[in-house]
């Protein structure tokens, strides 16, 4: 089924997951955090991001485009794949399947979210501190989006190790080490943010 | 090991038995069935001479005849890669599978990666034509007499030997989980081939034609990184590391292509 274009679509995929996505996704948490100092600076900073000047080209070229094609592309190489972690158990082959099973689970995750969210604004709908509030007030709604937060900062971590061997940035086992060591702060740091988020609305 | 040694050996182990499972599959498309096997124990016995024993004697743990089971080999000291199979899971070569250091029964299956023969012998002329397309070879023929090419430094050279211990045996493409009928992935041991000829100094003069193979269809991007390859290969090759040398050399003629450059082989 693989086509002529594969490699070029491959790098594109790489590069979009970081840039804009990853970025996306690390100012997407650090705004979120706002949450944690109260509900009027949760609410000022989503009204400043919801109303930044060009804000519909915004969403679409920085976000819905290159989130689109990389969730798309990507759930077609998810199931290209024939895990097989029974037979090698290594940390990388893990991570491997981990990095396909939270992106799947991730198209799910935010195809919700943004439905929730997003498409609710267009309709009409506030998006603001009770908003969430109501939402995560559901145990199950709680879990899901810690699924999907963690998820999405494992997701980026490990896509940024293989940003680097992808590109060719990190080519020695001790270089690639070395990422491994930096994405896994990366996970951790970004996971810690996200998580504190969220439970700012509880 | 001494003659007496030996003798020794075969007393105290007389009576004993080594017990195998075997995935048999008759023709390239019928059903494959498995059928065990337990045939009388010898000291020092590979999974070959085990093999042989079975041909020997083609008689199946439920003391019904049967038919041989076939598999492939050749050189019988792990340098051609022929006898490539599944042994008790991992792929591997059959020759340097030593009874003693394997837990019994001993199941045998043909690298499923690869078109199956018959029982455990598979075809594997899609890595030899990948071999091809990559152009694995130096080219040193000219209508007249090219000379001497550059030299190449003796380190460099001690290096590169690493890399040509690859056998072709398959067993990398086996334990990847991207080569596998919904790709055309051609595998990490051809990645590593690239490298390996475009490092030679020869081979380096027509470097830019492996790399825009390797980033067609079936190539490098396949990579999904789950790094099993190192892990697998008998010989101990840096598979990984080609492959992200690769990805380092394919980012470049990628920028060269696209925008122009004079520099494509050097």
């Amino acid at each position: 089924m693989s086509r002529e274009s594969d490699f070029y679509l491959r790098r594109l995929h790489s590069l979009l997951g970081v840039i804009p996505v990853g970025l996306f996704l690390t100012q997407h948490l650090v705004i979120n955090h706002f949450a944690t100092r109260g509900e009027e600076a949760f609410n000022n900073a989503s009204n400043f991001m919801g109303s930044l000047p060009f804000v519909l080209f915004l969403e679409w070229f920085i976000i819905y485009i290159p989130l689109m094609f990389h969730a798309f592309y990507g759930v077609y190489i998810a199931f290209t794949a024939k895990n097989n972690v029974q037979r090698y158990g290594t940390f990388r082959n893990w991570m491997f399947m981990l990095q396909r099973v939270t992106g799947v689970f991730l198209v799910i995750f935010i195809a919700w979210h943004i439905y929730e969210t997003r498409i609710q604004k267009a309709l009409g709908a506030e998006v603001n501190f009770n908003m969430m509030e109501e939402i995560l007030s559901n145990p199950f709604m709680l879990a899901f989006y810690i699924a999907g937060v963690l998820s999405a900062t494992f997701h980026l971590a490990n896509g940024l190790w293989s940003f680097a061997v992808t590109w060719g940035i990190a080519q020695s086992p001790r270089s690639q080490k070395i990422v491994s060591y930096i994405t896994i702060a990366a996970f951790l740091v970004l996971s810690v943010i996200g998580i504190q988020a969220l439970l700012a609305f509880v | 090991m001494t003659e007496q040694t030996t003798a020794v050996l075969e007393q105290q182990t007389a009576g004993k038995t080594v017990k195998f499972e075997i995935q048999r599959q008759d023709t390239p498309d019928s059903k494959p069935y498995m059928e065990s096997f337990e045939i009388p124990y010898r000291p020092n016995m590979n999974v070959i001479s085990a093999l042989m024993e079975i041909r020997r004697n083609p008689v199946n743990a439920e003391g019904k005849k049967t038919t041989p089971v076939n598999w492939d080999m050749n050189c019988l000291e792990e340098v051609c890669g022929a006898c490539s199979m599944v042994i008790n899971g991992r792929p591997r070569q059959s020759c340097t599978a030593l009874v003693d250091q394997l837990t019994q029964p001993i199941r045998l299956e043909p690298m499923r990666t690869f078109p199956v023969v018959r029982d455990l012998v598979v075809d594997r002329e899609f890595m030899f034509d990948s071999l091809k397309r990559i152009k694995a070879w130096i080219p040193i023929d000219g209508t007249y007499d090219l000379g001497e090419g550059p030299r190449m430094p003796e380190r460099k050279r001690q290096w590169a030997y690493e890399l040509s211990k690859c056998m072709t045996c398959g067993v990398c493409l086996e334990a990847c989980p991207n080569v596998n009928d919904k790709t055309n992935f051609i595998g990490p041991a051809l990645l590593s081939q690239v490298r390996l000829f475009n490092s030679h100094p020869t081979g380096a003069m027509n470097k830019d034609e492996r790399l825009e193979t390797i980033m067609s269809d079936g190539g490098i991007g396949e990579c999904g990184n789950s790094q099993n390859c190192v892990v697998a290969c008998p010989k101990g090759i840096p598979l990984t590391t080609s492959i992200a040398a690769m990805n380092r050399a394919t980012t470049v003629q990628m920028f060269k292509n696209f925008f122009g450059s004079d520099h494509m082989v050097d």
